[in-house]
């Protein structure tokens, strides 16, 4: 036995001469690794320095103020106008509809297959949800014209052909998956001695349910909010096909609105010439719009940061 | 977690053997007292893992009844039977039966939260709720109806004082009990568990979790509650068992070897296992 010890020594002693070829690789994996890694930073920030530029080219023609204040926004023809009240309230609006259907829908499917759902139904009903979230938006955005609209119509006469109601409620379909599975995995993260305590109270599984649980996970659920919210103001396909092009001043929620989203693709649609205000409009509008998501995603992250309840 | 979803459903009570045979039961002088708790020939499966073997104990009011042996041996099982939280894990079977009070626990007409209100339960890892202290407190009257701030700030201090821990707590009543430490939180958890008055408290190892002087404070705490509340305690720890408890019941396998007054259990026990696992012969 231990003449094989001494054997073993020593071919490792040997092995060592040679490898020389493994150092170079560990010292240059990680090197590597590192470049490859700044490579999705790097686009973000060309992305960023994009943007920037040109919306500075932008505000150089437009002021900041006849941009965030002006209610008309007519990009074409004479007289053009670039105030993006229009589009903020487009995007605000079908965001804002979007919530009421994903929020309690979402909630409330997380609370289902968190608390009472059997394991049996949880395999069903999990992977249905996920292939919702798998659709192509421009599938939801087919969904809302074509099948959600004339519904729609039929129950409210006087909605417009292309509305702002049938994109935001479609869209808020599309999110239900999102609100559902984060809130969902906040729910799970409750440990099981949270709900002992309250049954041991005597509470009922409704009063252990809403009074503990979701209290415990209030962080987590608000954050799922945020993102779904965040990922509403962000989408396009949606609203472009099913909410036309008018860009409406109004909170009239039967009328054809425009988004920002819907606006960049409209504008990038029609061939602006380099270098015009219609051009550099794009920038500005993807500058707001960028600013918007990052301000939500931030604010998801601070939410779940700060109300995190320790257990 | 994925235990509570069928809280309340797989309980089957099975009462077609019912025989008198009374091993734990006292000797009738001392039956003057009134009994909490009686089970006959209770017994309980996980799955096919038969966890209590019939099990027939006379448990009184206003006494600590301590129940000792090895890890696996259906301690915890069985004092969670008495409060039914055992049925939150799906695949448990119970057969025989428990009375409260002379009322069968076990029969469908016996509603659970009415059986925990009056059965309360402290755990082995203290697990106040991510709420304020105050909040931890009035949670179990509020949701029994209270909504009174007067008479719920009474509740709070009282069932705080009840629990020896008012004086540290009282000028932070609105901060987190998660800021507290362990012992201080198992003391949250007793109050919390005052605050609905119940007649029983059980206790899964209650100190285990806790350094000797947060068990001491436990174990003193313990003996004052004695004088209004009937108290069971798993315990793993015999000295544990031997100064605060007036009964003691030996379990193993599943099974009462042994349950007398607790000078008898730890002077002279009259079963061998019993002697053994005393001594720390095994176990």
């Amino acid at each position: 036995m231990e003449k094989s010890i001494g054997q073993v020594r020593k071919m490792i002693e040997e092995n060592k001469k040679t490898a020389s070829l493994t150092n170079v690789v560990e010292k240059v994996i990680p090197k590597t690794l590192f470049v490859i890694a700044v490579i999705s930073i790097l686009t973000t920030l060309g992305i960023l320095v994009t943007l920037l530029s040109e919306t500075v080219a932008f505000f150089k023609e437009i002021s900041f103020i006849e941009f965030f204040t002006g209610t008309v926004l007519k990009p074409l023809g004479q007289n053009a106008q670039f105030g993006v009240l229009p589009l903020l309230t487009g995007t605000l609006i079908s965001s804002a509809i979007a919530m009421v259907v994903a929020i309690p829908i979402g909630l409330m499917t997380a609370v289902y297959l968190s608390e009472y759902a059997s394991e049996k139904v949880r395999k069903v009903v999990k992977p249905i949800l996920e292939i919702l979230a798998g659709i192509p938006t421009i599938v939801y955005g087919f969904f809302a014209l074509t099948f959600v609209t004339p519904i729609l119509r039929s129950l409210i006469p006087s909605l417009e052909p292309t509305n702002i109601l049938s994109p935001g409620i479609v869209m808020g379909i599309m999110i239900i998956p999102m609100v559902a599975s984060l809130s969902e995995d906040a729910l799970g993260a409750v440990p099981n001695s949270m709900r002992e305590g309250a049954l041991a109270l005597g509470a009922t599984k409704l009063e252990v349910t809403w009074k503990v649980i979701v209290p415990a996970a209030i962080s987590g659920i608000v954050a799922s909010f945020v993102l779904a919210i965040s990922r509403a103001i962000g989408e396009t396909m949606i609203v472009t096909i099913a909410s036309g092009s008018s860009k409406n001043f109004t909170f009239d929620i039967t009328q054809s609105m425009q988004t920002m989203t819907a606006y960049i693709v409209e504008v990038t649609g029609g061939d602006a010439p380099a270098g015009s205000t219609l051009y550099y409009s794009l920038y500005a509008v993807a500058m707001t719009l960028f600013v918007f998501t990052l301000v939500m995603n931030l604010i998801a992250q601070y939410i779940s940061r700060k109300f995190r309840e320790e257990y | 977690m994925k235990g509570m979803k069928r809280m309340a459903v797989m309980t089957k009570v099975k009462k077609n053997f019912v025989s008198p045979a009374n091993i734990g039961t006292l000797e009738p002088a001392q039956k003057s007292k009134k009994v909490a708790f009686q089970t006959k020939e209770l017994n309980l499966w996980y799955g096919e893992d038969h966890a209590l073997k019939n099990i027939n104990l006379d448990i009184f009011e206003n006494e600590v009844t301590a129940i000792i042996g090895p890890s696996g041996c259906g301690k915890s099982t069985f004092i969670k039977t008495l409060n039914r939280m055992v049925e939150l894990i799906p695949v448990v079977k119970i057969s025989g039966d428990i009375l409260y009070r002379e009322k069968s626990i076990l029969n469908k007409s016996y509603k659970v939260e009415d059986l925990r209100t009056r059965v309360g339960m402290v755990f082995q890892k203290p697990n106040p709720f991510p709420k304020s202290i105050y909040e931890n407190i009035a949670y179990g009257p509020k949701i029994h109806g209270i909504r009174n701030k007067k008479i719920l700030d009474e509740i709070v201090e009282k069932s705080l004082r009840g629990a020896a821990i008012w004086d540290e707590v009282k000028d932070r009543l609105h901060e987190n009990a998660y800021g507290l430490s362990g012992g201080q939180q198992q003391r949250i958890c007793i109050a919390r568990c005052l605050a609905i008055e119940p007649d029983v408290i059980l206790m899964d190892e209650p100190t285990s979790a806790l350094d000797p002087i947060s068990t001491l404070k436990i174990e003193e705490l313990v003996q004052e509650l004695k004088k209004d509340f009937s108290i069971i305690i798993v315990t793993h720890n015999m000295q544990q068992a031997a100064r605060i408890s007036d009964k003691t019941a030996f379990f193993l396998n599943g099974e009462v070897i042994e349950f007398d007054a607790t000078d008898k259990i730890f002077s002279t026990p009259s079963d061998k296992r019993t002697e053994d696992y005393i001594t720390g012969r095994f176990g």
